[in-house]
């Protein structure tokens, strides 16, 4: 079952990199259709004498959104006179609207033509997208770096400047001189704007009109295509070459249109360090009171009850937990830090909101109880003549801990920990309720001090295998991001799991095999 | 059984300074009692052996001579146990200390998941010894010690878990010794050997008597006819007789010993 769905999910997920054919089709009513062949089904109740099996239907990507409204089209095979796979057939991928499918009209600097015809304007449009992908690069950094940094700056000044204003006295001169400050970022700001403004309207210099298949022109500024490729002519190897790229393209890029479109990096990214904050915050927490729990606690009454408790936490519904993360780590703890530390942004919250810090501490009381109980069997499972020898040879009950009876239930506070890793890559629950959103501004580490930003929100891949796959408008065309985001979900936690699973191994290998 | 002695001087008539002297010794397992008031001396510098069906108390009464009890939750002692003079038990005694003047070697071979270096090495260790040739110094004497120096002298650092048996219980000696006890207990410590490593700690056993006293319980008879000098017989809880261990074997002064000591016992 398991290995059926995995499966399902690696076929789907790999295929959907795979540059498709694009087939051109005659219908009965005399239209032309272009697009990539998506599925075939049969046609409910079509058995006819002359179909025994029943009658057949495909489903066609047609794209154009901006012409059609819909980027699929069921088309029945009874409907149609002829396939071709035209050469001149371009598959355009373009910053919004999705893709493209048609052939090269003309390509035009303004009004006038400067070329024309498919094989010309192929020729002529090459260079001229790989220039608007530069322009696009160099809006990217001058968005992100220079204006993020003068906007970073400038809201530091003006932090600065109502923490003076909520001061008693308030001093004049320092107000002064963070006023002058201001304007110059302010005015640099404005000259980087303009900048900014020339480079947009760069993008616009040149245009291509595309024809669809029934010659409906359409007309496109270069600037808003990403690339070109002719599907029909391409052999395979260069194929392989854009698969690997759109590979990449999805692993490395954050997310266009609605999360539909380009790729899933931020919710990678937002996923891993989520999943660090919490391993660093549960190994500690849990190993100690596991060698509390096994080690120094008196084995009474209480310490039953205690682990009776902690194993029930581990039956607690996550939800329950994202609530409690919500009520106490969210308003009561992050809501007293900002009154305390951030009063200045108020009423903004810092703390007081979800983010990754409590997210990730939530995830880590979920997963408490797993590596409790898992240390704790390690912990057991040390021999007993191990502790005697130790003992016997003059060592204090913490040496012999740390020296002889922890590197022993190493294996089994692996096993905890990677129990945990598991359970917390793929929960999505309370995340929603402590601060994972379907699109962050920014990743929770960049160049700005503190550079980890542990207030900040973050996207992560369950929660966008959610809203891609369920929330979104167009939830065809998203179909495949699903796919995929499930595939790198899962290969996640595959690898995670392999790796701890390897490491435990081997240990198990170095502390048996005796040959007695 | 000679009723003139006073009670801790069941012992034999030796002029030998006792190393280590038990006195009106009761030890409870929380409310199971597992010795009954043991009186007995232990001869500096020589062997010892502890012999009685199993369950009668041998291993409590070791274990109890360098305080491994106080590990069992309920354990209790009454009466005194004094080490050259000092009585083990008192409050201000640092136990760590203890064990390094008193080791132990315990009937199941425990050599811990480390290189057989580490294992020698983590006594002194533990007493911040960290110079490199001091370590290899101690090693390599301790491991001579043992008699074991010749056969793994050239792979120091692979597993001490790829030993043979006896040689890991030889390895167990040889981290005992690195700690440079006075004392040496051992628990049974050929009972799951073949005859070969047997004879061979056996042999050992002459040789570390020259440095340290050795107790050593045994439930082999001839073991304990062979190597000891003196040997203590027990049974449910109490010592029934101390003395020469040539006395024991040959002319023992209670019938309960006589019995077990020709087999007619259980
Ligand atoms: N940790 C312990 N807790 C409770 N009773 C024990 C414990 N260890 C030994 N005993 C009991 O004490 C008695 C003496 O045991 P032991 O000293 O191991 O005997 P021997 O070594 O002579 O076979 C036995 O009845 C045994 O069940
Ligand atoms: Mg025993």
């Amino acid at each position: 079952m398991i290995a059926g769905l995995l499966l399902l999910i690696m076929a789907n997920g790999l295929g959907f990199f795979w540059p498709k054919a694009l087939v051109q089709l005659s219908l009965n009513d005399g239209t032309q259709v272009l697009g990539q062949m998506n599925a075939k089904e049969m046609i409910p109740y079509s058995n006819t004498p002359d179909a025994p099996e029943g009658k057949h239907r495909i489903q066609l990507k047609v794209g154009n959104r901006d012409l059609y409204g819909l980027d699929f089209r069921w088309i029945d095979e009874d409907a149609i006179q002829a396939r071709s796979y035209p050469k001149d057939a371009v598959f355009v991928e373009r910053r919004e609207w999705g893709n493209f499918f048609g052939k090269i009209l003309e390509v035009r600097k303004g009004s006038t033509v400067l070329a024309s015809g498919s094989q010309s304007g192929w020729n002529a449009l090459q260079p001229l997208v790989h220039h608007a992908n530069e322009i696009h690069e160099t809006i990217q950094h001058v968005e992100t770096d220079v204006i993020g940094e003068i906007n970073y700056e400038m809201e530091d000044i003006r932090l600065q400047l109502r923490g003076l204003n909520l001061t008693e006295h308030p001093d004049d001169q320092e107000k002064h001189s963070l006023n002058a400050q201001l304007e110059t970022l302010q005015s640099i700001y404005e000259k980087e704007a303009e900048t900014l403004r020339t480079l947009y309207d760069s993008l616009r210099d040149y245009s291509v009109v595309f024809i669809d298949a029934n010659g409906q022109a359409q007309s496109l500024p270069v600037g808003q295509i990403i690339r070109v490729l002719h599907p029909n002519q391409m052999p395979w190897h260069e194929k392989a070459l854009v698969y690997l790229s759109n590979i990449w393209m999805v692993l490395s890029e954050e997310p266009r249109e609605a999360n539909t479109e380009g790729g899933i990096f931020p919710a990678i990214f937002g996923t891993i360090m989520m999943v660090l904050m919490m391993s660093i915050a549960v190994v500690p927490f849990g190993i100690l009171a596991a060698i509390y729990l096994n080690e120094y606690a008196h084995q009474g009454i209480l310490v039953r009850f205690v682990r009776i408790a902690v194993n029930n936490l581990a039956g607690v519904p996550s939800i329950v937990f994202g609530v409690f993360g919500l009520g106490f780590f969210v308003y009561a703890v992050g809501g007293t830090l900002d009154t305390l530390f951030f009063p200045e942004s108020l009423p903004t919250p810092t703390f007081g909101t979800g983010g990754l810090l409590w997210a990730s501490l939530t995830l880590a009381l979920m997963t408490v109880p797993v590596v409790i109980v898992a240390t704790e069997e390690g912990l057991s499972a040390v021999p007993r003549e191990y502790r005697e020898g130790s003992l016997g040879l003059g060592a204090t009950k913490l040496e012999t801990l740390l020296r002889v009876v922890i590197p022993c239930a190493m294996p089994g506070i692996l096993t905890g920990l990677i129990l945990a890793i598991s359970r917390a890559t793929g929960e999505v629950a309370p995340l929603m309720l402590t601060g994972v959103v379907k699109l962050a501004p920014s990743l929770p580490l960049d160049s700005y001090f503190p550079f980890l930003h542990i207030d900040r929100k973050f996207m992560h891949l369950g929660f966008h295998i959610y809203d891609v796959g369920f929330q979104s408008p167009n939830v065809e065309a998203a179909k495949p991001m699903v796919y995929v985001t499930t595939l790198v979900l899962v290969a996640i936690v595959v690898i995670l799991n392999l790796t701890a699973v390897a490491l435990r191994n081997r240990m198990r290998r170095k502390y048996s095999g005796s040959t007695v | 059984m000679n009723l003139h002695m006073p009670p801790y001087s069941k012992a034999p008539a030796t002029k030998m300074t006792p190393k280590i002297l038990i006195q009106n010794m009761n030890f409870f397992y929380g409310a199971t009692q597992a010795l009954f008031d043991v009186n007995l001396e232990v001869p500096a510098q020589q062997i010892t052996a502890f012999i009685g069906p199993s369950g009668c108390g041998k291993s409590t009464l070791l274990r109890c001579l360098n305080r491994l009890n106080d590990l069992v939750d309920g354990s209790r002692l009454e009466g005194q146990i004094l080490l050259d003079g000092q009585d083990i038990y008192r409050a201000d005694v640092d136990v760590t200390d203890l064990r390094t003047r008193v080791g132990i070697v315990f009937q199941k071979v425990n050599p811990f998941p480390k290189t057989i270096y580490q294992n020698v090495a983590y006594g002194p260790r533990l007493q911040k010894v960290n110079r490199r040739a001091t370590l290899d110094d101690i090693v390599e004497k301790s491991l001579q010690g043992a008699g074991l120096w010749e056969e793994v002298k050239d792979r120091l650092h692979a597993s001490a878990l790829s030993l043979s048996g006896g040689q890991q219980q030889r390895l167990c000696i040889a981290r005992a010794l690195a700690v440079n006890p006075n004392v040496l207990l051992m628990d049974e410590p050929c009972s799951a050997l073949d005859p070969i490593s047997t004879a061979k700690i056996e042999e050992l056993l002459h040789t570390l008597k020259e440095q340290l006293t050795v107790v050593i319980v045994t439930h082999n008879m001839q073991q304990a006819a062979r190597v000891s000098d003196y040997t203590g017989f027990f049974l449910l809880g109490e010592l029934i007789e101390y003395d020469n261990t040539k006395k024991i074997f040959t002319n023992p002064g209670d019938q309960r010993t006589e019995d077990y000591v020709t087999g007619r016992f259980g």
